[in-house]
């Protein structure tokens, strides 16, 4: 097999084992990434909510927010990881036409 | 120096302390960080596109989509740290050590944007601050802490490995510390008459160990292995990978 068919299939097995980010930090109760909040817990951790950080976090709306489809939150960690995995595969497959564009500009000379 | 008036309570502190991660999201940087970082990297985006125009190669096409779809894909292993929060690494100086580090800014960029755009990990008008951390200041430096410590290493040897090594965990780092910098000037920027922050509201002193300290502790390690590993894979696998970019400079 060509080293580059080895690489995609290291990618593979990434997106399949890509839960793993969502059960591990779920599994030793580690809380959102520093600066990760939504502005709901900063208000909660300073006592007060920024109004500027307020006013801009809600300046735009993701299709996927955080890796799971809306109305999903309580739908439990297997579900929760079953939607990691397809915006994973959806995040690579839109990164990797994009890069294979930009790719294809470059190289056209 | 005058005191800031925010206060913030002793279990948020601890919290914080242990605290990490990279992608800063809206809101968190004021209009004159997030302006400032878009001014720096629209020059940088211009200049590495007109590099990686005169060098990349139609065969190297295929390895920066890989890139950049590896980039993306490691950024969703959030690592814990038990009880505090998370982080991850982006492999972005494996990239650099694969595609050169102009290259990998474009793929890293490319990673970062569709997280910003589909995903909400990464706010939009901080998406110049999150590519000048990790799809600039990670993969230069990183790629050059390689090519120092590698320096006339033979391409199968262990030295070109553990230069791997530890030019992911520098470049990783750098970056982290460079997000707690930028996290914890905004109070000192951007704050009303009476002392509370508008922005991302705690100061460099919580900040920058909150960033740093965890990248130090983990995710800088996980970056260092990561990076390593695979050189070494393509140590046997395909030599030629690893010099590709020798023999563009």
């Amino acid at each position: 097999m060509k080293t580059i068919s080895k690489l995609w299939l290291g990618i593979l097995i990434l997106v399949v084992l890509s839960p793993l980010g969502l059960l591990l930090p779920e599994h030793f109760k580690a809380g959102a990434a520093w600066g990760e909040w939504g502005a709901g817990e900063v208000g909660g951790l300073v006592g007060y909510c920024p109004r500027g950080l307020e006013k801009l976090s809600r300046l735009w709306k993701a299709p996927i927010p955080d890796y799971a489809f809306k109305g999903w939150e309580e739908r439990g960690l297997p579900h929760l990881s079953f939607a990691y995995i397809i915006s994973a595969v959806v995040g690579i497959t839109v990164v990797v036409i994009a890069a294979l564009l930009i790719g294809k500009i470059f190289t056209r000379k | 120096m005058k005191e800031r008036r925010t206060r913030i309570p002793t279990s948020t502190l601890t919290t914080t302390i242990r605290g990490l991660d990279m992608h800063i999201p809206d809101g968190y940087l004021g209009p004159a960080t997030c302006g400032f970082f878009y001014v720096v990297m629209l020059p940088v985006w211009a200049l590495v596109s007109k590099i990686v125009k005169r060098t990349l190669q139609a065969r190297q096409v295929p390895l920066l989509a890989i890139s950049a779809a590896f980039s993306f894909v490691i950024m969703m292993f959030n690592l814990p740290i038990p009880g505090g929060t998370t982080g991850h690494a982006v492999g972005g100086v494996l990239v650099a050590i694969l595609i050169g580090p102009q290259a990998a800014c474009i793929a890293i960029t490319v990673a970062l944007v569709i997280q910003a755009l589909l995903f909400g990990d990464g706010g939009i008008t901080a998406l110049g601050a999150n590519c000048f951390n990790m799809a600039f200041a990670l993969p230069f430096t990183g790629y050059y802490v390689y090519k120092l410590l590698s320096y006339k290493a033979a391409a199968d040897s262990k030295r070109r490995v553990i230069a791997a090594g530890a030019a992911g965990y520098i470049g990783l780092n750098i970056a982290a510390l460079l997000t707690g910098i930028e996290f914890g000037l905004q109070p000192l920027l951007h704050h009303t008459a009476n002392g509370q922050a508008l922005y991302c509201p705690y100061g460099l002193k919580l900040a920058v160990p909150a960033m740093a300290g965890g990248h130090l502790l983990l995710f800088g390690w996980v970056e260092a292995v990561v990076t390593a590993l695979v050189v070494k894979y393509l140590q046997k696998q395909d030599p030629s990978l690893l010099a590709i970019t020798k023999q563009r400079t």
